[in-house]
């Protein structure tokens, strides 16, 4: 009869009890998992980042476009190895409530920067011979239907009137934070459109992208194209992807913060709730520990009785919650997919969510253990009868 | 089915005065007392007594006249205030917690009123806990635990949890884990103290035979006059001052 053996059947002496604290743990754990997964959801764009690549935008606001002359001077920059430009597009798919992003992209230069996007070669072939062609990511493609060879038609907010695309490429991720519910096409398509149809708006790019041969000098070569561009019409703003990526995150920042503060607060709830039941567990079982200690057992074991049975209450819900987190977490980037494309539950995570449970268990025994460990054998053992 | 008027000891013969036996607990000069609030209320008074190898001791006392707070004492449950114990050549007073609790593992068997088994563990279970303190194998353990609850009777019951078990036989297991580390001494608070007229018999009926058979040094304290009757010395306890008198 090891104190492991006690311990756990400690745990089961009160099974509504356990029950109702595991099932609390567990649900603490998921909310905690499933706003961790929200947290890197939302900073699963600028972790996709890559260091090779920089993106140029107007330097008084992303709304204002740059000349599409800028892209040779670009080019001349010392350090710069690829420049592509393309528009947020903002096409509507039958009705709003289809968001996805969609962008007019310069198709070589575009997928030669992004080896991240994994396009069959024929389907590459096709994309870039067809100037209405579109590249669709695959879980995009399995949302409405999509196959290769569909015809699409998105309605323009920025840019009026129903635009129609064929399908020439389905893309798949090279890893798990790839978003694969992007839409891209030809930027020509959309710049002799709208030649034709608002002439001023034509020869202009919403942003440009440029990869650079070393990740190190970002900084010198970002400083060297802004300088370049200096008391123009169209000053620049160069960054990397992930400080550009990370100021749209930043706007953000309240939201994540609170989330990330309504995570801690689950935990510490939770935490109070299981430190209640030991100590209540613990009280109940005074006579016990007197007992053990009369027998010639010392403080080291009631402690371990306590923190066992705690920890082992506490690693208990926090498994089957961490179990429940992943079809929660998929049921969830399902159903909200859109908003949150790179949705899954990262190993960090799934860490976090295990060194909670260890505190919880720990901290919720600290006084209870405290407690058995200093009572007096006499005044224990009067608690029985 | 014994006489229920006679000595719990009758059935066996009266258990024999032991005088030329050597002293196993040396009680001198006990003082006691608890603070309550800001009152010090004193519980033994210059305590001085022998108990002698295989004497079996009764405590009588009223309530309150510091009876359980003695057996504590000689027990090493709790701390005097002045004065010494010496229990088998050891002054238990000089001991530190570890010491002390390292000493009543191997030389105290306990047996309380309310039996105060741990209610998870079989009998069995119950009756090997303070084994778990010694480096005895798994087989050796066997061996003695199964050899205790023999000696209660109760070896075809060892599989089964205290709330399966009447009061005496609860008892009995409780007596089985006192004895089953063979210690230099028994404690017993009131062991019959919660239990009907026929297990109380069966128990002090028990407690005799552990007297008599094995020369077990049993101290206990009782109300029952009864079962004090079992008991080859009694010490009676009034307000924290002792009164010696022979069964």
């Amino acid at each position: 009869m090891g104190m492991r053996k006690l311990f756990l059947r400690n745990a089961f002496r009160h099974k509504l009890r356990t029950g109702l604290t595991v099932l609390g743990i567990t649900i603490a754990i998921l909310a905690f998992g499933m706003l961790r997964t929200m947290v890197n959801a939302w900073y699963a764009g600028v972790e996709a980042s890559s260091a090779n690549r920089l993106v140029i935008r107007n330097a008084i606001s992303l709304v204002f476009p740059l000349p599409l002359a800028y892209k040779d001077r670009i080019r001349q920059v010392s350090g710069v190895t690829l420049v592509s430009w393309g528009n947020w597009f903002g096409g509507i798919y039958i009705e709003e409530k289809n968001f996805f992003p969609n962008f007019a992209v310069d198709p070589r230069s575009f997928l030669a920067l992004y080896p991240e996007y994994l396009i069959p070669d024929p389907q590459r072939a096709a994309f870039l011979g067809d100037r209405k062609g579109a590249v669709v990511g695959k879980k995009l493609a399995d949302k409405f239907g999509w196959k290769v060879g569909d015809t699409v038609t998105l309605k323009g907010t920025i840019f009026p009137g129903n635009w129609e695309f064929t399908i020439r490429g389905i893309y798949r991720g090279k890893d798990r934070s790839v978003d694969e519910t992007q839409f891209f096409f030809h930027w020509e398509y959309l710049d002799e459109t709208v030649k034709k149809t608002v002439p001023r708006r034509a020869g202009q790019a919403g942003y440009y992208i440029i990869g650079i041969a070393n990740p190190n000098l970002a900084g010198e070569v970002s400083a060297a194209i802004d300088a370049t561009f200096k008391n123009s019409l169209a000053e620049t703003l160069t960054e990397t992807e992930k400080a550009f990526q990370m100021s749209f995150v930043s706007m953000t920042e309240a939201i994540l913060i609170a989330i990330q503060l309504v995570s801690i607060v689950i935990i510490v709830i939770i935490m109070a709730v299981v430190a209640n039941t030991m100590a209540m567990t613990a009280r109940e079982r005074i006579g016990e520990y007197a007992v053990f200690k009369t027998l010639g057992f010392g403080g080291w074991f009631i402690a371990g009785l306590i923190f066992g049975e705690s920890l082992f209450i506490s690693l208990l819900g926090t498994a089957i919650g961490i179990g429940l987190t992943f079809p929660a977490a998929e049921a969830f980037a399902e159903y909200l997919g859109t908003y949150f494309p790179i949705f899954f539950v990262e190993k960090e995570t799934v860490l976090m969510d295990l060194a909670a449970g260890v505190l919880v268990g720990v901290v919720a025994a600290l006084f209870p253990a405290w407690r058995a460990v200093n009572i007096r054998i006499a005044d224990g053992l009067r608690r029985i009868g | 089915m014994a006489d229920q008027t006679s000595s719990p000891c009758d059935e066996h013969g009266p258990v024999p005065v032991l005088e030329k036996q050597p002293v196993i607990v040396e009680v001198r000069n006990v003082s006691k007392s608890y603070q309550r609030g800001s009152h010090v209320i004193p519980v033994l008074r210059d305590i001085d007594f022998d108990i002698r190898e295989g004497e079996f001791l009764a405590l009588m006392g009223p309530s309150g006249s510091g009876k359980s707070t003695l057996l504590n004492l000689i027990a090493g449950i709790d701390k005097v205030d002045s004065g010494s114990i010496v229990v088998g050549g050891v002054d238990i007073t000089a001991l530190d917690e570890t010491e002390l609790a390292r000493w009543r593992a191997t030389h105290v068997g306990f047996i309380f009123q309310f039996y105060n088994l741990i209610p998870v563990l079989t009998a069995f279970e119950n009756v090997e806990l303070p084994l778990q303190l010694t480096g005895l194998s798994r087989a050796e353990r066997r061996e003695h635990v199964e050899t205790a609850l023999r000696v209660v009777n109760l070896a075809h019951r060892m599989d089964h949890y205290p709330a399966q078990l009447s009061g005496g036989e609860q008892q009995r297991v409780a007596i089985a884990r006192a004895v089953v580390t063979d210690p230099t001494i028994l404690v017993a608070d009131e062991p019959t103290g919660d239990l009907d007229r026929a297990s109380a018999r069966e128990i002090m009926a028990l407690m005799c035979r552990l007297s008599r058979e094995s020369g077990k040094t049993i101290i206990m304290v009782t109300h029952d006059p009864k079962a004090a009757e079992a008991a080859q010395v009694i010490l009676r306890l009034d307000k924290g001052s002792l009164n010696h008198g022979h069964a």
